[in-house]
């Protein structure tokens, strides 16, 4: 499958950087927000998922 | 703290709730009218303005645009505004933004039938409308971001980060795909060409499903449900997680509409890839959804609204998973111009939207007019009619989309096509289009059912034209917890929110598209490939103006099947010229690509003959007849100026052949007449057929020519 996409990329100047540089940009990106998700903490995330309940109607 | 006292606005929401329920019904009339019509093909009683062409881009742009779109408008203006303990910025932005929007559908319902129309899948409005369309989704964000800014709440709940994320990605989407080149107040050509022409739209086509259809109704499940359910989503982390890589990943997958075409492979790859990937997310959100009924499952039991989530999430579910499979190349060389695709996006929009609407618009009216649901038991009805409705149009369509495309790909045991007539692998599959139509009936029973029920439910009680509320005012100075996390902090900072949810989007954008257009290598030029004559170019309008896209693709995908019925594989450079590109997404007729060419042509008569009334030449065809194209002349006046146009968007007509441009289509309009009156046909050579006539026998001629060689010219 990826002589198709070598085939066309190839003419490019510095093409493989590319799949290097997807890769970090998704794979920082991922495990950022992971990392973040896992820290969050208890009381903070109670707070914000109440909102929808909390209105006072 | 000192509280304050503030109204919400529940008038606009019921403006567009109305809305919502009045063109859902027109909407899905539209779509019933179009399915019979496959049927009965003479359901359009001669009329031009409401053949299956012209009206199946209405019925997608009524149920996307006017009830989904009011729908979303409906439920954002009530979350927002409770969920930031705000009114909304702006009643003068919120009313210009629903008067503006229910105008911007009037005008679809006008334009549409008249066959005023780009021909691009859900963006066919012309563009007058297209800049109305911006300037009205800009109030809506506009009052959307001013309200989040003077909130009286801290932290933004992630329904509105969807929201925020719906806003700024349909504004790029719809700007970018309508470049268009006006030629005059209701005629224009799009920018892009081709290869080019169909990546934009597609990532276009894509993303307003995922935009439209899903973004801004996540927002909502995610309000909603919780609210019905009266307890917290499932899980607030997985939210977070699932908001961020959906709407990084779902920016990418919009090629899996062009597998196999003539798209360069790499980007195809690209889309098939990103599809697989939205597997997780997607599912990552439905059951956050589903679960956030853990322990309460016992109140599904008794609530029509929970009912109708619980199955809107389900078939959200359902077809999140179905689409990365249709976007795997083997499934999708089956699945691809067949029925199945109808019946995946039905799944999507009659599960999926409409019943996360009903279920919205059971909870939100009992609300906001102090009162109870006038009948559990209607709405209980309705939830079952309805689902047995998505039953009845899945199923039969499931199986002519699998039934057709077998028998397209079936050969002979001597190696011959085994149904070498298109048409019998049409007349095979019939009986699922009436069953079809029989499952949207049911469905659209539900309906009015539903609006019966809550036209009671609103009588018995009084509408709350402002609901009061307090709540205290927000510290001017916010002063961060140690320790406290950047996406925290991000939360509270909505403008920064916005530009990173741009940032997300417009990577995937960004590197499928820029490359398609710069390196030159991906589009082969071909040398015999030529510009249109002028009365092709007009023949070509006339196609669109019907939108013959909608039933006929022009793009044969490199499989033994196609070639063998229709001849060489389409090639990108074959394009070049194609402004829009007319690959379609659906064969109810056969391909046309090569319709001109040596293997298919047919006599300029046949084809007279099969506008006239295609059952003549084709007997059990159900497309319908054209015969205004006999008795309209073709209009020129604009001739001139299109070629003018095509030559601004780089068609290498020469200087000043405008001039030349009527005299020249006069003469080959007079050559085809010529011929038709040999045939015994006398037909004024300025009438439409001509023009249109021109058009097809031209369709797929170029290759044929001498210097058929690929010239790959590098960057």
């Amino acid at each position: 499958m990826l002589r198709f996409v070598k085939q066309h990329m190839e003419t490019i100047v510095g093409v493989e950087l590319y799949p290097m540089v997807s890769f970090l940009i998704f794979f920082t990106f991922f495990v950022g927000l992971i990392a973040y998700v896992i820290m969050m903490k208890k009381g903070y995330i109670k707070e914000v998922e109440s909102l929808p309940l909390t209105e006072n109607d | 703290m000192e509280m304050e006292k503030f109204n919400y606005d529940n008038e606009i929401v019921r403006k567009f709730i109305i809305a919502t329920v009045v063109f859902g019904i027109v909407g899905m009339l539209v779509g019933l009218t179009a399915a019979l019509q496959l049927v009965i093909p003479e359901l359009n009683a001669g009329l031009q303005w409401i053949t299956f062409g012209r009206i199946r881009p209405l019925h997608t742009n009524a149920v996307i645009f006017a009830f989904v779109g009011n729908g979303i408008f409906a439920g954002v203006y009530y979350s927002m505004q409770r969920l930031l303990k705000t009114r909304m910025w702006s009643d003068l932005l919120s009313n210009i933004n629903f008067w503006g929007w229910q105008l911007i559908i009037l005008s679809a319902a006008i334009t549409l039938p008249l066959g005023i129309t780009t021909s691009k899948e859900y963006a066919e409005l012309e563009w007058p409308i297209d800049i109305a369309i911006a300037l009205i989704w800009v109030v809506f964000g506009l009052n959307m971001l001013m309200t989040i800014i003077k909130r009286r709440e801290r932290h933004i709940y992630v329904a509105i980060w969807f929201y925020i994320a719906t806003f700024v990605t349909v504004a790029i989407l719809h700007i970018f795909n309508s470049f268009e080149l006006p030629v005059t107040m209701l005629k224009s050509y799009s920018w892009y060409a081709g290869v080019q022409d169909a990546l934009v739209q597609w990532w276009y086509g894509h993303n307003a499903v995922a935009f439209f259809l899903t973004t801004p109704y996540l927002g909502l499940m995610y309000y909603f449900v919780p609210k019905a359910a009266n307890r917290p989503v499932y899980s607030y982390r997985l939210s977070i997680v699932h908001f961020w890589a959906l709407i990084f990943i779902y920016i990418w997958a919009g090629p899996h509409h062009l597998l196999y075409t003539s798209l360069p492979d790499w980007a195809q790859s690209l889309g098939t890839v990103f599809s697989i990937m939205l597997i997780a997310p997607s599912w990552g959100g439905m059951l956050n959804g589903l679960l956030t009924l853990r322990g309460a499952w016992d109140k599904v039991r008794d609530s029509a609204v929970l009912k109708f989530m619980v199955v809107a999430i389900t078939c959200y579910g359902m077809s999140t998973f179905e689409g990365p499979m249709l976007s795997l190349k083997n499934l999708n060389a089956i699945s691809h111009f067949t029925d199945w695709t109808i019946a995946h996006v039905h799944i999507g929009g009659l599960g999926w939207n409409g019943f996360l609407t009903f279920g919205m618009l059971y909870f939100l009216i009992p609300k906001m007019w102090g009162t109870k649901l006038h009948s559990q038991r209607l709405a209980n009805f309705h939830f079952w009619i309805g689902t047995l409705g998505i039953v009845f149009y899945a199923i039969p369509l499931y199986w002519a989309g699998f039934t057709q495309s077998l028998m397209w790909k079936e050969f002979t045991a001597d190696g011959f096509l085994a149904y070498p007539n298109f048409l019998e692998t049409v007349t095979q599959i019939i009986p699922m289009y009436a069953m079809r139509a029989l499952g949207g009936t049911l469905y659209l029973i539900g309906v009015f059912v539903m609006v019966y029920n809550l036209m009671a439910t609103a009588k018995s009680g009084s509408f709350m034209k402002n609901e009061e509320a307090e709540a205290p005012a927000l510290a001017p100075k916010y002063k961060p917890h140690a320790g406290e996390y950047w996406h925290r902090a991000l939360e509270r900072k909505p403008m920064v929110l916005t530009i990173l949810a741009v940032v997300a989007v417009s990577i995937g954008g960004l590197v499928e598209i820029v490359p398609t257009a710069l390196v030159k290598s991906n589009i082969p030029t071909i040398s015999s490939v030529k510009p249109y004559t002028p009365l092709e170019l007009e023949g070509r309008d006339l196609y669109i103006r019907e939108g013959c896209n909608n039933c006929h693709s022009q793009m044969i995908r490199p499989f033994r099947s196609e070639t063998e019925r229709y001849g060489e594989y389409s090639k990108a450079g074959e394009f070049v010229y194609d402004h829009p590109f007319l690959w379609g997404s659906k064969r109810t007729g056969p391909d046309l690509a090569r319709e001109g060419g040596s293997k298919l042509r047919k006599p300029n008569s046949w084809h007279y003959n099969h506008f006239m009334d295609p059952r003549t030449m084709s007997p059990g065809s159900i497309m319908p007849p054209y015969p205004w194209f006999i008795e309209q002349d073709l209009d020129v006046s604009n001739t001139a100026a299109k070629i003018n146009a095509m030559r601004t968007l780089g068609v290498p007509y020469p200087e000043g052949y405008e001039d030349q441009a009527v005299a020249d289509l006069n003469a080959q309009a007079e050559e085809i007449a010529a011929d038709l009156a040999q045939g015994g046909i006398e037909v004024a050579a300025n009438r439409e057929v001509i023009a249109i006539i021109a058009y097809l026998q031209r369709l797929g001629t170029d290759i044929e020519n001498e210097g058929t060689e690929e010239v790959v010219s590098n960057p």
